[in-house]
This record gives C-alpha cells, sequence and structure tokens, in this order.
C-alpha cells in the first residue's frame, strides 16, 4: 500500500473512500436531504422497479445530487408500478408512477432540481398515521 | 455494475460477541450470496452501539431501522423482508417500554435521544478493522493538519483551550498535563494510554479501543507532536483480548499508509506505538504502578512528585492519558476548542461516557454532556428502573467513587458537583441500585474489591481498609455497634490522610457516602439488627404465617437444620396443626420459603 504523504493527499484519499461511507453518512440526517423511496414489492420489482433504482442512483450520483434512496414495501397503487415517493425537504412528499429511466431522469432534473412538475403523479388518497 | 443500496451494521462488541454476532454476520453474508445479493448489501462489523442490554444489534441502513436481540435464524426473515420486499420486521423492533409501541428508527428511541456522542462518534459506525472507513471520516486530518499547521504549544494551547479534563476520574486538565511534560527536556519522551481499566462494572474504555482503535492511534500521536516524544505505548489489560486485536490491525494498518512510523506525511516527525500488556491488577490503573508494571517491576505505586511529566518511564518524561481522554482529542483539533468548550457545563466541557449497569431497564453504553442530570440518565436515557421498582441510589466512580440518592437526582453531573455530591467522577462506571439493595452491603462490596486488589505497599490501605471490612462485616451479622460507626469514619479519615496512591485515598469513599447518605440504615443494622432491604442474611428471619400455614410440613422436610417443628395450633378452616420455625436453629438458606406453595413463609 502507497504510503501517504501529505495532507492533500490524505484529503485526496478521503475524497475518493468517501462514498463508500456516504449511504451511512446520509442516513445520520435524511431528514435534511431529498428522500426517494422506491416500492419494491412483488409487483413493483416485476415491473422493472429494481432496475430504475439502479438508473436513479447513478443518474444522482452524475447530477452530484445528494439523495437517500430506500427501498420500500407495496404502496399500493398496482396499476402504477414502478412507483416512487420523492420528498424534498420542506414539501409534502409526492408519489409519481409508471416511472422508467426516462421519466426518472425527469424527475430528477426537473423535480427534484429546479422543482418543476412533472407527469405522472399520482394524487395522495390515504393518510398515514 | 450494481449499487450498494443497504448497509448492515452488525455489533461486533464483546457484548454482543458473546451473543452469536459472529454467527449473524456469517448468516448474513452467506445468505446473501445464495439469493444473489451480494452487491446490493454490505455488511459491516462495527463496534459497540451502546444498547447492549437489548444485544445482539443489528443496524439497517439508510432507513435506520434497529433491530434488537436478534439471532442467527432471524437473519433470513431481514434479508426476505426487510431487504427484498421493503417491510420492518416487526417483532424484532425495539419495544418502547411506555407506550408499549414498536420504535423501528433508533433516533426516536428513548435510549439515544438525549445523547451526544463524541467520543463514542465512530463507534457502531464504521468498520473499526479498516482504516480507509476512519479516513473516510475525517481521520487523521487532525495529525496532518498539527504537523502541518501548528506548532507543539499551539497544540497544547487549543487542548487547554478546549477545556479537557482527564477522563479516568480525577479530572486533571489535559493542556495543562501535556505542557508540563513539553517543558521537560530529555533524549527520549514516551506517550503512554492508561488503557487498564478496571472498576467494577466499567467497559467504556473497552468499547472505544474496538469501536474506534484509530482515533487512540491518532491522538496519541498528536500528543507525541506536543510534548515531542516520539514513542507511545498503550498499557491494555490482556483481558480485552478483542481489544488487543483491534488495536493491533489499526497499527499495522496505519503505519502501512505511513501514519505511524518515520516521516509522517512528509513532515519529518517520527511517532510508533506498541502494545504492553497488564495482568489486571485495579492498582496498575494508577499511572505511577502502570509506570512501573511496564518497566517489568512490580505494579506498586511510588510518591508523586515526581510527577511522571519529570521521570515516568525508564526514568523519561511521560504523559499518561486515559482512552477516552484521548477520543476526544482529534476531534478537538478538528473541529476546535472553542466548538468542544461550547458543550458541557462551566468548569466540565465535552461529553463523559459512563457504563450504565444495575437494576435499570436499558444497560448499556451511553454518552452524555456533561451537566445532564442523573434523572435524564435514569429515566430518560436509562428507561428507568427495572420491574418498575423504586430507585434508590446510584454509584458512580467504583471504589473511589460514592453512592447518590434521591436528592441528587436532579444535580447537573460533572467533575466539580460529583465532588460536592461526595462521590466522583471516576472513569465512567454507574450502577444504579433499586430497594432491594442494601447500602451496608454495597460499601462492604467495595471494600471487599479495594482490599483484594490493594497492592499492600503502605499500611493505611492494607491494613487500614481490612480494619474497615471486619467492621462492616461485624454490622451486617448483627453484632455492630454505635461506637463502630464512628471507628469507620475515624479510619476513613485517617486512610484519605496517609495512604500513599490516589486508589488509596480514595477507598473509604465508598463506606463514608453511604454513611452520610444512608445513615437510618446503618443505625438500623447496629440497633434493631434489621436488614430493610433483605440482604443481610444474618439479620433475617424466616417467619411462618400460622393463619395461612396449613400444616403439610413441607418446609420441614426441607429444611437441613431440623429447624421446623409443629405447633399445637390450628388455624380456623385448617385440619392440621401449624409450623414454626425455630430462630436459633436456622441457617436462613430459604429452602422453605421456596417450598412453600401456600405463601406462608415471609422474611422479617
Amino acid at each position: 500500500m502507497a504510503k501517504v504523504k501529505s495532507l492533500a493527499e490524505l484529503k485526496a484519499m478521503r475524497e475518493k473512500l468517501q462514498s463508500n461511507l456516504d449511504l451511512r453518512e446520509k442516513s445520520n440526517n435524511p431528514d435534511s436531504m431529498v428522500q426517494v423511496k422506491v416500492a419494491m414489492a412483488t409487483c413493483g420489482i416485476a415491473a422493472g422497479a429494481k432496475q430504475v433504482m439502479e438508473h436513479m442512483m447513478e443518474k444522482a450520483d452524475q447530477l452530484k445530487l445528494s439523495i437517500v434512496f430506500t427501498q420500500t414495501g407495496c404502496m399500493g397503487y398496482c396499476h402504477a408500478e414502478p412507483t416512487i415517493e420523492v420528498k424534498v425537504p420542506g414539501k409534502d412528499p409526492i408519489v409519481f408512477g409508471h416511472v422508467d429511466n426516462k421519466r426518472a431522469d425527469e424527475i430528477l432534473e426537473k423535480y427534484v432540481m429546479n422543482n418543476e412538475l412533472v407527469e405522472g403523479i399520482i394524487p395522495v388518497n390515504y393518510e398515514k398515521i | 455494475m450494481t449499487k450498494i443500496k443497504t448497509h448492515v451494521l452488525c455489533c461486533g462488541g464483546t457484548g454482543c460477541k458473546a451473543s452469536a454476532s459472529d454467527e449473524i454476520i456469517a448468516t448474513f453474508e452467506k445468505l446473501l450470496k445464495e439469493k444473489g445479493l451480494q452487491d446490493e448489501v454490505q455488511v459491516i462489523r462495527t463496534g459497540c452501539f451502546g444498547f447492549c442490554e437489548k444485544g445482539p444489534i443489528v443496524k439497517m441502513l439508510p432507513d435506520n431501522t434497529f433491530y434488537t436481540q436478534v439471532k442467527p435464524e432471524d437473519v433470513e426473515k431481514i434479508i426476505n423482508e426487510h431487504i427484498i420486499k421493503g417491510r420492518k420486521v416487526t417483532d424484532l423492533l425495539y419495544l418502547d417500554p411506555e407506550n408499549k409501541q414498536h420504535v423501528a428508527d433508533s433516533k426516536h428511541m428513548g435510549f439515544y435521544k438525549k445523547q451526544l456522542r463524541i467520543a463514542l462518534r465512530n463507534c457502531g459506525f464504521i468498520n473499526p478493522e479498516d482504516i480507509d472507513e476512519y479516513i473516510s471520516r475525517g481521520g487523521y486530518e487532525a495529525i496532518a493538519k498539527v504537523l502541518g499547521e501548528m506548532t507543539p504549544q499551539q497544540v497544547i494551547d487549543e487542548i487547554t483551550k478546549s477545556g479537557l479534563r482527564g477522563r479516568g476520574g480525577a479530572g486533571f486538565p489535559t493542556g495543562v498535563k501535556w505542557g508540563l511534560c513539553a517543558k521537560n527536556q530529555a533524549d527520549q519522551k514516551y506517550v503512554i494510554c492508561n488503557a487498564d481499566e478496571g472498576d467494577p462494572g466499567a467497559f467504556m474504555d473497552r468499547s472505544i479501543m474496538e469501536g474506534d482503535p484509530n482515533s487512540i492511534i491518532e491522538a496519541m500521536a498528536i500528543c507525541g507532536y506536543a510534548i515531542g516524544a516520539t514513542k507511545g505505548l498503550v498499557y491494555i489489560r490482556a483481558e480485552y483480548p478483542l481489544a488487543i486485536h483491534r488495536l493491533q490491525v489499526a497499527i499495522a494498518q496505519a503505519r502501512e499508509y505511513g501514519l505511524l512510523g518515520d516521516d509522517i506525511l512528509g513532515s519529518g516527525f517520527n511517532f510508533d506505538i506498541e502494545l504492553r500488556y497488564g495482568a489486571g491488577a485495579f492498582v496498575c490503573g494508577e499511572e505511577t504502578a502502570l509506570i512501573h508494571s511496564m518497566e517489568g517491576k512490580r505494579g506498586e505505586p511510588t510518591l508523586k512528585p515526581p510527577f511522571p511529566a519529570v521521570s515516568g518511564y525508564m526514568a523519561k518524561p511521560s504523559n499518561v492519558n486515559n482512552v477516552e481522554t484521548f477520543a476526544n482529542i482529534p476531534i478537538i483539533i478538528t473541529k476546535g476548542a472553542d466548538w468542544f468548550a461550547s458543550i458541557g457545563s462551566e468548569k466540565s466541557k465535552g461529553t463523559k461516557v459512563f457504563a450504565l449497569a444495575g437494576q435499570i431497564n436499558n444497560v448499556g453504553l451511553i454518552e452524555v454532556p456533561m451537566g445532564t442530570t442523573l434523572r435524564d440518565i435514569i429515566y430518560e436515557i436509562g428507561g428507568g428502573i427495572k420491574g418498575g421498582r423504586k430507585f434508590k441510589a446510584v454509584q458512580t466512580g467504583g471504589p473511589s467513587g460514592g453512592c447518590l440518592t434521591e436528592k441528587h437526582l436532579d444535580t447537573a453531573i460533572d467533575y466539580d458537583s460529583l465532588m460536592a455530591a461526595g462521590s466522583m467522577m471516576g472513569s465512567g462506571g454507574m450502577v444504579v441500585m433499586d430497594d432491594t439493595s442494601c447500602m451496608v452491603a454495597i460499601a462492604k462490596f467495595y471494600l471487599e474489591f479495594t482490599c483484594e486488589e490493594s497492592c499492600g505497599k503502605c499500611s493505611p490501605c492494607r491494613i487500614g481498609n481490612k480494619r474497615m471490612l471486619e467492621i462492616l462485616n461485624k454490622i451486617t451479622e448483627g453484632n455492630g455497634t454505635m461506637d463502630d460507626l464512628q471507628e469507620l469514619r475515624n479510619l476513613a479519615a485517617v486512610i484519605k490522610d496517609t495512604a500513599l496512591c490516589g486508589l488509596g485515598q480514595t477507598s473509604p469513599n465508598p463506606v463514608l457516602s453511604t454513611l452520610d447518605n444512608f445513615w437510618d440504615e446503618y443505625v438500623e443494622h447496629v440497633v434493631d439488627k434489621k436488614c430493610r432491604a433483605g440482604v443481610c442474611k444474618k439479620l433475617m428471619n424466616y417467619v411462618i404465617d400460622k393463619e395461612k400455614c396449613i400444616g403439610c410440613g413441607k418446609c420441614a422436610k426441607n429444611c437441613p437444620a431440623e429447624a421446623i417443628s409443629k405447633t399445637n395450633y390450628i388455624a380456623e378452616g385448617h385440619k392440621l396443626p401449624s409450623m414454626e420455625i425455630d430462630t436459633t436453629k436456622c441457617i436462613k438458606c430459604g429452602a422453605c420459603m421456596s417450598g412453600c406453595k401456600f405463601d406462608a413463609i415471609s422474611v422479617k
């Protein structure tokens, strides 16, 4: 293993290593970050939720967005799988349906970054306790 | 490439390891592989989460789900439900004892709400055997900052300004201690880490070394730079094998990265660390005794001065700090003295780690800002007294400390307030007692410990404590007199004044503080020959309620001392005469009571 020879090298090393711990650091303070919950029940997975989540995580990295991605259970919108819930700090969560790669990109680029609503919003039809 | 979506943190501290956490981790790894999830889920063996009461702990991230008392056979369920289907496994969640609701997110658990983790910042969060994880949390940036931007004097000033005081118990200002050692010129100086944690029930230092060994290494190097030492020594008990292992791994990794050894970070500063093993003698936690033990001599204290800062290990200037003290150093350097000094009370800055034990619901490791009240610690974090019983006392400071009572519950805990209340901070053991504890017996327990651990070098400690213990024995056996109570105070005063080392001088504290706070109980033992908690066997009498006794004679059969016989009295509604116990023959074994099906026998 190469020796670390200066503070700059140490910092560069930290930068490189940080992504490994990213997920843990984010979960320390999830409420201050954009949270995306992907419905991952059987129907969601069958409709491609896994692959969409994967794609979204990569896209978020590309766009340098700090987002907490969580897998969650069935949200009940089986007609609109894959569904995701996006919660921007200080705003009510919004559920998007029929999310494919293209829509996922739109959600990140338009809604998360610029607060523009995009198609596919499912009106919330229940209250959570 | 698939991305990791879930981190599974499994506690790998000694406590959870003892209850199968290794097997849990192995099962996770095996099943994840079978299900093809090994690239999506990362399993990390961390240090202690602190919530030892409910171990083994498994924490799922990013959603902070906190599973308690997980068994290897639960792993499959966690994978199938939580990881694959995104549903929480409810029956493994923490059950709030107050509202009987399951709490999923550890942030909402009473145990964690009032805690502030500085010394334990990485415990239960990183893999202690991977230096990369420490570095990615900003590790070794403090030593880099010190070497690159600060003079040794600036480092000492920064630590002094932070108000950090020795966490080993006495609370001496750390910066001042470093300054004293830095002043002395010598061809070789030493940084010594005191990891000889000996108080009964204390495990703070062990958990820090097990959970975040790199923080100790970095801090020792910073101290070395500040005082002008190139060698560090950790004096650790051989009975901490896991802590030793983790330190060894961390030292080896730090050397590989060039963070220990010659020319650290290209600064020209050299520093390396070696481990020294202790045999687990309590007195070796005293710094002069510790140094003698490291030199291969008998672990006995010597008079100060000379202080170790002048003549320590191998007669060279040495600086001895405790593990928890060191754990605070790197973060003070990176975040600044002002940040640290903003936490805590007026004269005690920062936080303190306590090992919470005894009759309390949440046994475990906690860290709170100085100035937190006992009430918050016991009722909010500790979850109150077990079985809803009544709080009686809390012992802090181990064999050098004392007992605090209900009237101290709202005292803000720091070095000075504990001293004023007749106890001391100590290293952080905190034993909570309810009304089933006899305070005379508690004092006796600590004195027995001191007698056993006294090195025997000075007579006040060796003989004085022995005489005090004899008096306590006499009292708990029902032969005490009021004069004995006075004699205890006299002896205690002499020992305090004349014992050689800090341990001897503080050894009468458990007796003195119980005499002060529980005088009534002592008097009851002496005058009424009674132990209200029912602990002192010689003072108890088993009594048969003749109205309840049906005369079956089972107790008489169980009695090994033939102390139970028939009376002439037949209670109303019963056919046989009731039994009675001859207290002169009774050996108080309790066999009669445990055998009685009619609740007719009780202790009076």
